[in-house]
């Protein structure tokens, strides 16, 4: 059962990564990548690492892909120029993939010729232990704590940065107060008159 | 049940699948009856609110009016605009309906009945909840049309900015009640008042995380007064302007289920789910399902209300709502709750 899910899964994420690739339409490849997402999950799920799992879905996929998306979308893509671009980078891109092939080859290579001790024994959580929550929680605010606040730091910095970035005072906007909408009363506004015959209201 | 089918000859594994299998239909169907008749009720609660009779016609007092819209939907025909992108066009409305569904799988709907009693439930509810906005956003795209692309557009960006502050209320209940599974969440508030009330809802520093959830749920499930993505007097029906028939129709029952889930969340959360609302012996004699449904009831009579008397939000406004109100002070609610829970469980630093 455990076999059959792995194949599916692994399939699935594999071919939905090529159709990322050769997706003419920009928005079928963030869509085939979602679907990438979803299945690295489940891929996740069944080492026993719920806890990734469900991080996996909801920053990626339920976050990050959105953004994606949604600049995609609002794209106006030329795709003659895109493809013009391909042979440009050609070279490029082959010297990439040399060095991934390079890394992949040299990584098998080394779990094949073994050696490595528990690191070729299949990880998971012992059945009946603490939860992925807690055993990730108690980890991350013990040992790793000056790591995990300096990515929390950077992550702050990154932030800070792009706001500073984009944020620019334009003149000649009319902004709209809030507080004084919301604090505003009809008195203010508005106000009830009786006129005489024939002698109308002042404005 | 699971033991039950895996002893029989169909054996461990296609026993565990038949079961499975058997228990996702009892959900789903009485699911799809329940949002049949919510229909109705929100349609009925409507027009007692603006004075009308609301649905009277099929059936006894109107309430096989939804099935007859179902039945009329259902023998329409599928039209989809030339210029749309098909196999999106018809995969939207799908999500839709699928992710509706998928989130009840971690429902407890009393305290056996729950079909994954898993430890990430509050997690998964959140991944999925978060997959909602595909089917908006897909639609909007694939059909090639201003006005959907518009909607897709709001309803992208509306229910990103809700599920900010969402997490960090789930976040301010997960640690007052200290675990991630909702049947926990639910025994963890039994007598949590006074040792007598069953609701986080009514602990004072709970109580407007209790506000602000049902408020965000309703932002989150595009429901007035935040349906900006189907406001008629600027997008014609939104995102589903170019949909039909059947695919029309699976939009408006996942719409519906999502209602519903957020009812459960909201009743599950902060009102004691499946327990009786006082701690009182006798009232344990009634199935938990029950005081589960009364509860939902109450959350969505609250939704129609809503939608029968508040004017629509403006969209700047939506938006200020959302991350210039909920998000800071969900955050610090979050901030306020994990020092009590530390001073509570630890004592006084000092």
């Amino acid at each position: 059962m455990q076999i059959f899910a792995f194949y599916l899964f692994a399939s699935i994420v594999i071919a939905s990564g090529a159709f990322c690739i050769f997706a003419r339409n920009p928005v079928h490849s963030v869509l085939w990548l979602i679907l990438a997402f979803f299945n690295a999950a489940g891929l996740m799920l069944l080492v026993g690492a719920e806890f990734i799992a469900a991080l996996l879905v909801i920053v990626y996929v339920g976050a990050v892909a959105v953004l994606f998306l949604f600049v995609v979308m609002m794209l106006d893509i030329d795709f003659a120029e895109l493809r013009a671009g391909f042979m440009k980078n050609l070279p490029l891109g082959l010297l990439l993939a040399l060095v991934l092939l390079a890394e992949i080859i040299f990584g098998v290579g080394a779990w094949t010729a073994g050696g490595m001790g528990e690191a070729n024994a299949v990880v998971g959580p012992p059945a009946g232990g603490p939860s992925n929550i807690e055993a990730l929680g108690a980890l991350l605010y013990t040992k790793y704590i000056f790591l995990f606040e300096a990515a929390g730091m950077i992550l702050l910095v990154a932030m800070v940065g792009a706001i500073v970035l984009t944020n620019r005072k334009r003149g000649g906007v009319r902004i709209q107060n809030i507080r004084d909408q919301v604090t505003r009363r009809p008195e203010d506004a508005t106000r009830n008159e009786q006129p005489e015959v024939g002698k109308g209201v002042e404005l | 049940m699971t033991e039950y089918l895996q002893s029989t000859f169909l054996g461990p594994d296609i026993g565990w699948f038949v079961a499975t299998l058997a228990l996702i239909l009892l959900i789903a169907l009485p699911l799809m009856l329940a949002v049949a008749m919510i229909i109705y009720v929100d349609r009925k609660i409507i027009a007692a609110v603006a004075l009308r009779r609301g649905p009277n016609v099929v059936g006894p007092f109107g309430l096989l009016q939804s099935f007859a819209d179902g039945l009329k939907v259902f023998l329409q025909e599928t039209i989809i605009p030339s210029g749309a992108n098909k196999g999106l066009f018809l995969l939207a409305p799908i999500i839709t309906f699928t992710v509706a569904l998928l989130a009840w799988a971690v429902i407890p709907f009393s305290e056996e009945m729950v079909l994954a009693n898993i430890n990430i439930g509050v997690l998964y509810i959140l991944a999925i909840s978060s997959l909602g906005v595909y089917g908006v956003v897909i639609s909007g795209w694939a059909s090639n049309s201003k006005y959907p692309f518009f909607s897709a557009m709001r309803a992208a960006a509306q229910m990103i900015s809700y599920e900010v502050s969402i997490g960090f209320i789930l976040i301010s209940v997960v640690l007052f009640a200290g675990t991630f599974n909702l049947n926990e969440i639910i025994k963890a508030q039994e007598g949590h008042i006074f040792g007598f009330v069953n609701a986080y809802g009514v602990n004072p520093l709970l109580f407007p995380m209790a506000v602000m959830f049902l408020i965000s749920s309703m932002a989150e499930t595009a429901r007035a007064p935040f349906d900006l993505t189907e406001a008629e007097s600027e997008l014609v029906a939104g995102y589903q302007t170019e949909y039909s028939s059947m695919s029309f129709a699976l939009f408006w029952l996942g719409e519906y289920a999502n209602i519903l889930l957020m009812c459960a969340l909201n009743v599950i959360l902060f009102w004691g789910g499946w327990l009786p609302p006082v701690d009182w012996e006798p009232l344990y004699a009634v199935p938990g399902i029950i005081w589960l449904f009364l509860k939902m009831f109450m959350i969505f009579f609250i939704f129609s209300w809503a939608w029968a008397t508040v004017p629509r939000y403006r969209y700047d406004q939506l938006m200020r709502l959302g991350w210039k109100v909920f998000l800071p002070i969900s955050i610090f609610w979050v901030f306020l709750v994990s020092g009590y829970v530390m001073i509570d469980k630890f004592g006084w630093p000092l």
